[in-house]
Parts: C-alpha cells; structure tokens; sequence
C-alpha cells in the first residue's frame, strides 16, 4: 500500500564536514564529520523521525536538507528537483514547499516583531500579494489553536507553548509539502508537549505535508512517525518503521538507546543496558564501527571493518556486521 | 518539612513559590520531588539549605533534620550542615563548577571548608577527593583530578558534582534535577550511580525531576508539586498506578511513553 506513495525527499550519500582550526587564520588541523554519508527518504505526507543523541548530526542533517547548512557532497532531491543543484533563485522558489520548526521558541521569533509580521512574513519574501494578508495570518494562527488578537502582540507576551504555536503558524503559512521539525517540543513543559504534539499530527492530518521530525527523544519521535532513523556520531545506525525500531530493534545501540529510557511505571524497572563511557569525539571517531567503543557486543573485527547500511529485511536496515 | 512557605517579592508583589509545603524523608530512601517548570520544586529544596537570596524568603515552616529545625538554627551551626551532611546536586554542571580551577582542587575544597568532618591536611584533602572521584566510577582518578571542567564531558562534570556532594559523607543528599541536561544513555549511568551508592552509603535522597520516568525509576516515595503547593503524595506504586489528584493523572497523560507506534493505525500511512 505504500509502495503508491510518491517519494518526496530522498537524501543520498549526504555529508558535512566542519573544518577546525587549531587558532585563527592557522592551517586546517582537521574536521568534525558531523553527516557523514547518510541516506534516507521521506515519502508524501509522511513523518520520518530521525533520532539520536546530542552531537549525533540529527540537526545539521535537517538543516542541510534545507541547505540551510551547505552540505560537502551528497544528493538530496526534494519533489522532483535536485536540490543542491539548484541557483539561489531557483532555490529560494523551492523554499516555499519546505519550511522548518525551531527547538528554541523564545530565539526563533523576532522579539521587536509583532505576530502579525511574524506570521505575514513569508508572504512578503515569497511575494505572494494577497490584499487579505491579515485574514490569512488570523486563520493561520486559528487552525494552530490561537486567538486573532495575538497578531498585534509581541512574542515576550507568550508562553513557550503559544510561542511554539506561533512559529508553527509561520511554517504553516505557505502550505508547504516538508516541514523539518527540529526538536519542536523539547524545551516545552511534559502537557505542553503533549498538546504541541496533538497539534502536529492534526495539522498533518487536515494539510498532508510530510515531517522530518528530528528528536533526541525517541518515546517522542515514536508517537508522530511512522518511520525513524537512528543517528550516532554521523551515521545512521538503523532505519525502520517505528514498530520496528522500538519494539525489536536490531542494532545494538538502538537497542540501548530504547532501554536507557525511564519508564513511568515503577513495576517495570528492569535490567537495562547501560552503556560504558561517553560518546566518542566526531572529531576523531573510532575506527571501524563508530559504536565499537561502547557496544556491548563489539568484537575484534568491529574494530577494523567498518559496518554498511544494509537491509536486513521488511524494509529496515542496520549498520552492523551481527544485524540480522 | 513541616507547612514552608517561600515567597519571592517585587516592589509590589508577593510570588509564593512555596506554599505551605510539607513532606518526609525516611533514612536510606528515596523521595521524588516531581513537577513542572515553575512548581516551586526546586525553590522547595533549596529552602532547605537555607540557599534562598533575596529577594526570596522563607517565611514560615519547620525544617527538620534528624530533630533539630534548621530554620531556627544560625547560619554558623547551618554551615556545618550544609555540604557535609546534607549536600546539594545541581541540573547544570558547567555552571555549578568553577572553570578556572580543577576538579580535584574543588572537591578537595569541599573537604577542607569542613573541619568539623574531618581536620586534614592539603595533602589529604587531595587524597579524599581522588578517592571520592573513584567512587563515583571516574576512570583514571588521579590524572582527572587535575583536569579542569571544560575538559570533562557532561556525564563526567556531573559525576564530579557527586563526588563533591559525598566526599564528607552527607547523610543527606538533594539532587537537583541531576540528569536533565545529560543524554539517556548517560542518564542511564549516572542514575544506576546514584542508586549505587545510595545502597553503599546509605544516603538518604530527595531526587527533584520534571520527569515522571526518572522518578519511576529510583524513587521509593512521590510528592507532586504544581503551584507551589504539594497536590499528592504516596509512594511510588499508589502514584503511578492509582494516583488520585486530576493534575497528577493529566501529568501521567501527557508522559510520552515508548509503544504508541503499537496501539495507533492511523499514522501518514
């Protein structure tokens, strides 16, 4: 049944290295490899939920997809156009159809802007003259559950909840076909969260766009996708549905990943995998298996072999040499 | 805690963060202080070692630790109190620690501002807090010691935070949101830690989190704050599994929780 859905972002051997300098105006010691060969899809009206810990590359790889980052090589072909192909004109027309959410509600929104500008702004940069420009932001801010009055105010007079509403709201206002939603609920109280989330899924619901909704938090990532990729240190680890990934993950950090999350149910405190030592530098990564420092299985061949991508059937796939 | 009250003033204004707040902790357990952004949680704990600036104020209560009321003793007698025998975590370890000064010096610090514990040397002080960077699982203790905090990942810096909060042996040990800014999987660690050496030392906790999951895991009793006001306590299987108080339940509700993916059908599909 999926199989007729149309591919809408495909995203092929993407890669950001960050050049570092040891001082100023010195010769390049080395780079963070921040997205480090990652592939993955997104077909129509999908959430596709990339998860993993900080520092993993979740972020620069949503950002990149945007170009919003340049990314070093790679192929991300977004509705038909390859993105990185494209001139900053053609660019910023595709722009339209893919927009993105913001973690932090209180630096995303202009403080010396009112709503109405806030949210009227895409209008204005895409230059689609409509006379009723104000009608359309107090809709906007109706289908993302706000009054109309808040147009004439300014971001401070909001919560992070409502702020959040409101840079949804932004995102919203050129219907486009991709939102990236980074980390959009993690700076938010647990009900708030809870309610941002219940907004997601409505809009998705009424509007058919697609998510690529990045998280550090994978109880969260599994209540919207419908698939997940797992990151760490720059690669994907394991990509699945969401059943698959949460409920008989195969690689071994997912696996520890899933278990190292506390429960709400005190009856439930079993044995989990606690992981040795802390997450290697992306700086210098470890050699071989990226994981190979910390995984609970790890043997001598994980240190030199590094594991590919590979489908292990139904559709999922895990980068590791025991993944079966 | 007997019925305390703290309240932060304005010009014009009287906020109560804490509003006749009482709550017990047993020898050896665990109490999990659980609430939202703003609950008063935190301002709770702090009150208890009388760590409330101005224009704060703690105005009414008792705070009784094993007998004596700490609201009515002097700040000298509270100061032989605070950091040896009931010691403080905080959430942000970058922030708690002195960044020109090396982890080991700082700890050692803990030791010589207590003489009361034990009267040492320099020298000892340096070998109590290598000791106590050991027992809070830090690999390779004496070259870390002389590390500074920016040399430490995050899970190392709040490990040092709990070496410092143990190098005297507190009896009594609050932990401020200990993990929130820690990634699960070193979450994991540091709360295994914990519960580790709460067993070897027979602390006793009071374990302040936003997340009902933490407090799951390590807590023996609940109290739920919301508004400056305690609205349930019990232990930890009468709150998770019958809790009575309709914010409680709401909170339980709004908890993501691992295994949506198998009861909807509905989803982008």
């Amino acid at each position: 049944m999926h199989d007729a859905v149309p591919t809408l972002l495909e995203v092929q051997n993407l890669k950001k290295y960050f050049p570092v300098r040891r001082a100023f105006l010195s010769r390049l010691a080395s780079h963070v490899k921040a997205v480090d060969d990652v592939s993955f899809s997104v077909l129509q009206g999908e959430t596709f939920g990339l998860v993993g810990e900080s520092g993993c590359g979740k972020t620069t790889t949503g950002r990149a997809v945007l170009r919003l980052i340049e990314p070093d090589s790679g192929e991300v072909r977004f509705d038909g156009a390859d993105l990185l192909k494209l001139s900053r004109t053609e660019l910023r027309r595709k722009r339209r159809d893919m927009q993105i959410i913001f973690q932090d509600p209180y630096a995303s929104l202009n403080p010396r802007m009112k709503i109405r500008n806030i949210v009227g702004e895409p209008f204005i940069i895409h230059k689609i003259h409509t006379s009723e420009r104000d009608d359309r932001v107090a809709e906007l801010l109706k289908v993302v559950g706000m009054d109309s009055a808040a147009m004439n105010r300014y971001p401070h007079e909001f919560s992070g909840g409502q702020r959040q509403r409101i840079g949804i709201a932004r995102a919203l206002a050129l219907k486009p076909k991709l939102i990236v939603a980074d980390e959009p609920v993690s700076a938010l109280d647990v009900s708030i969260q809870a309610q941002i989330t219940e907004l997601l899924r409505e809009l998705q619901r009424k509007f058919g766009m697609a998510y690529l909704f990045i998280s550090h938090s994978i109880p969260v990532v599994e209540q919207l996708s419908r698939r997940i990729g797992v990151m760490y240190l720059g690669k994907l680890v394991e990509v699945g549905t969401a059943e698959q990934i949460c409920w008989s993950p195969k690689h071994p950090y997912t696996q520890a990943l899933i278990s190292a999350v506390p429960v709400p149910d005190p009856g439930s405190r079993t044995k989990r995998i606690v992981l040795r030592g802390d997450v290697p530098t992306p700086l210098n990564p470890p050699s071989g298996c990226r994981f190979h420092t910390r995984c609970p299985i790890a043997e001598e061949r994980c240190r030199k072999e590094e594991p590919m991508l590979r489908t292990i059937g139904d559709g999922r796939a895990a980068a590791c040499h025991f993944a079966s | 805690m007997r019925n305390l009250r703290t309240s932060f003033f304005s010009s014009n204004n009287e906020v109560r963060a804490v509003d006749d707040v009482s709550f017990r902790v047993e020898k050896g357990k665990t109490l999990g202080l659980v609430g939202e952004s703003g609950s008063g949680k935190s301002v709770a704990a702090m009150s208890i070692l009388r760590l409330i600036g101005p224009p704060g104020k703690v105005l009414a209560g008792e705070i009784l630790f094993q007998g004596r009321d700490l609201h009515a003793i002097t700040e000298r007698e509270l100061r032989s109190i605070r950091g040896s025998r009931i010691s403080m975590v905080f959430q942000e370890p970058m922030t708690a620690l002195n960044p020109v000064l090396d982890v080991g010096s700082q700890i050692a610090e803990a030791v010589l501002a207590h003489p009361e514990v034990s009267k040492v040397s320099k020298r000892e002080a340096w070998a109590h807090a290598v000791q106590a960077m050991r027992d809070v699982a830090i690999p390779d203790p004496d070259k870390r010691a002389r590390d500074y905090p920016h040399q430490l990942s995050g899970g190392m810096r709040q490990r040092v935070m709990i070496a410092m909060a143990l190098v005297c042996r507190p009896e009594l040990l609050i932990a401020d949101e200990p993990t929130t800014a820690l990634d699960v999987t070193i979450q994991a660690q540091i709360l295994e830690l914990l519960a580790d050496l709460q067993k070897r030392f027979g602390l006793s906790m009071i374990l302040i989190s936003h997340d009902l999951g933490v407090i799951a895991e390590v807590a023996e009793t609940v109290a739920v704050m919301n508004a400056g006001k305690i609205v349930e306590t019990g232990t930890v299987s009468d709150i998770f599994s019958s809790a009575s108080h309709p914010y409680t339940q709401g909170l339980l509700a709004a908890v993501p929780r691992l295994g949506s993916s198998r009861t909807r059908q509905d989803l982008n599909a």
